[in-house]
């Protein structure tokens, strides 16, 4: 796009249009993508829970979100009396940004990314990991007992467990040899079996690890002991309203796309189908096959975004010293030997194994989903349970 | 006027204003705050000319670790909430001579440098060079500065440990233990 542009407008205004265009595409894919994921929150912990969900606003309820922003909007913008107002004001936009600015280095098909950086991988960590400063923020100028504690947990969990995220990245990158979250996709091109999570059983294991850990980054439930209402209220969010609280939640809804984006580059092939043995992009043109390469890579990041949710709501909360001593006493050194182990395979394993190996472990967990789709198929409803899912 | 100096421009006003705002704070998280701003757009400079390994470093120690942990120790010594800081003239007069004193060294030694590195310029090494560096020109150093953390970490860890002395001579000895909780 810069080359275009650069044929109608001096070099240095062509920067600023293109960067300009880039953020706008990035706030509205968030604000989209938030819009749809708060509404299949709710739907999805409604049926989980034997309900129905929002129904009411459009078709499916769709429309739900819409309705929410609107009565947020007209919210009063409440600031508690003794309270540290600016710190109270820009706590919300701290958090908000950090989850943004992650998003700039991230790819969604080949080159098809807002700024393509050469330690993506460390960047995205990096501005993800500075959003546990707006929660804090906000804990601390709410000037309440609730918000403080609240505010204390998520910088204690949140720096605790940046450690074993990282090294779950790193275990990935030592394959790759390259931050560059472009390459490390281009790398898993081809059938599903190229993918690094099948690549041996350290990177099938670190992508668990990644995965759960990555849920406890964005204080996503069971790990959401900042919010933890049934404790603290409604912790650090206590004494926020309007359109300030829905930035909490629509950074909260990007940083959870970010990271399973980010799992899906990292282990899951990215934007690559697994199906076919050619780049979309190569073979249906420029355009028809980028779209459609962006579209793999935002099913399979929404997918895990849904992976979430459901966890969310099927799985009670921890204490706070279970999920202190879940980070220190078992990710963490699960990590390391997670890196240490991927180092020794790629070195000392000879190329027949690896190659076994990843057949093995490709069609292994193919086969026990099937098995376990086809078992959840079979189940029927209990008779006390059996109108649970009849239209009312 | 290029794109270059301009963004420069934007980011070193940034960075001058919210260092002013550090010093100037009455309370320390506020001070954290500005400092926050301070180092990220020390980070956006290096992410200027182009060393995009040293700016997401910048990121995820100076702003996800130590201002964090700046923050938190704020948040559990204080005495009170929003602890105003006081800061005598005699404060004031020290603390000024020493910042002109730096400030002085810094802008001589940054105009010996010469001119200042512009996106123009070759990009400066990325992740690859520097490793390669820290585990064989620089293997020294790096090594040295490895075992430093882990003193610091050992420490730390020894600092933080559970008393056991102290548990057993409680006359509730079915407390539970300290678990990880800082």
């Amino acid at each position: 796009m810069l080359s275009t542009l650069d044929q109608y407008l001096p070099h240095a205004v062509a920067i600023v249009v293109a960067a300009g265009v880039a953020a706008l595409v990035v706030f509205t894919f968030i604000g989209a993508a938030a819009f749809l994921f708060i509404w299949g929150e709710r739907k999805v912990s409604g049926r989980i829970q034997d309900r129905l969900g929002p129904t009411r606003v459009g078709k499916f309820g769709l429309l739900q979100s819409l309705a929410d922003g609107i009565k947020l909007v007209t919210k009063e913008d409440f600031v508690p009396a003794g309270s540290d107002k600016f710190l109270f004001r820009i706590a919300p936009f701290v958090a908000f940004c950090a989850a943004f600015t992650g998003f700039i280095a991230l790819p969604f098909a080949q080159g098809v990314v807002a700024q393509p950086l050469n330690v993506g991988a460390f960047f995205i960590l990096a501005v993800l990991s500075s959003e546990v400063f707006g929660v804090l923020l906000a804990g601390y100028s709410s000037a309440n007992k609730w918000s403080l504690f609240g505010g204390v947990r998520e910088a204690a969990q949140v720096v605790s467990y940046e450690i074993p995220r990282s090294l779950c990245v790193l275990v990935p990158v030592c394959i790759a040899g390259t931050l560059n979250l472009n390459t490390i996709a281009t790398q898993q091109e081809g059938f599903f079996w190229n993918w690094y999570v099948f690549h041996d059983p350290f990177t099938f294991v670190a992508f668990f690890v990644f995965f759960i850990v990555a849920t406890a980054s964005c204080k996503r439930a069971p790990f959401d002991l900042a919010e933890a209402e049934s404790e603290l209220v409604s912790g650090f969010l206590t004494e926020y309203s309007g359109m300030r609280w829905s930035y909490f939640f629509l950074a909260e809804y990007a940083s959870m796309f970010a990271m399973s984006a980010l799992a899906s580059i990292l282990f899951l092939g990215g934007w690559h189908t697994g199906l076919l043995p050619f780049e979309p992009a190569t073979a249906f043109g420029a355009i028809l096959g980028n779209l459609v390469d962006v579209g793999v890579f935002i099913l399979k990041g929404s997918t895990l975004v849904v992976v979430m949710m459901w966890m969310r709501w099927s799985l009670p909360r921890l204490r706070i010293d279970q999920v202190m001593s879940t980070c220190l006493e078992y990710f963490v050194p699960i990590s390391c030997g997670l890196l240490i182990g991927v180092c020794v395979w790629q070195l000392y394993v000879p190329s027949t194994v690896a190659e076994g190996t990843k057949y093995v472990l490709a069609f292994g967990s193919l086969a026990f989903m099937g098995v376990t789709l086809v078992a959840a198929a079979k189940t029927r409803p209990t008779p006390q349970h059996a109108g649970a899912f009849a239209k009312p | 006027m290029t794109l270059d100096l301009a963004l420069f421009v934007v980011l070193a006003s940034v960075i001058a204003a919210s260092a002013i705002g550090v010093v100037v704070s009455h309370t320390i998280v506020r001070s954290a705050v500005f400092l926050l701003f301070t180092l990220i757009g020390v980070a956006f400079l290096y992410f200027l000319i182009g060393a995009e390994f040293l700016g997401a470093a910048q990121l995820i120690v100076y702003v996800g670790g130590t201002l964090v942990l700046l923050v938190f120790g704020g948040m559990l010594t204080s005495g009170g909430p929003f602890q105003t800081l006081k800061v005598r003239r005699l404060e004031w007069l020290f603390g000024g001579l020493v910042a002109l004193a730096i400030f002085a060294a810094l802008a001589q030694v940054s105009l010996a440098l010469g001119q200042r590195p512009t996106t123009d310029a070759p990009l400066p090494p990325g992740a690859g060079p520097l490793g390669v560096a820290f585990l064989t020109s620089h293997l020294l150093p790096f090594e040295i500065v490895s075992v430093h953390l882990l003193v610091v970490l050992v420490g730390a860890a020894y600092l933080a440990r559970t008393r056991k002395r102290a548990a057993l001579g409680s006359e509730d000895s079915a407390s539970p233990p300290n678990g990880g909780t800082p």
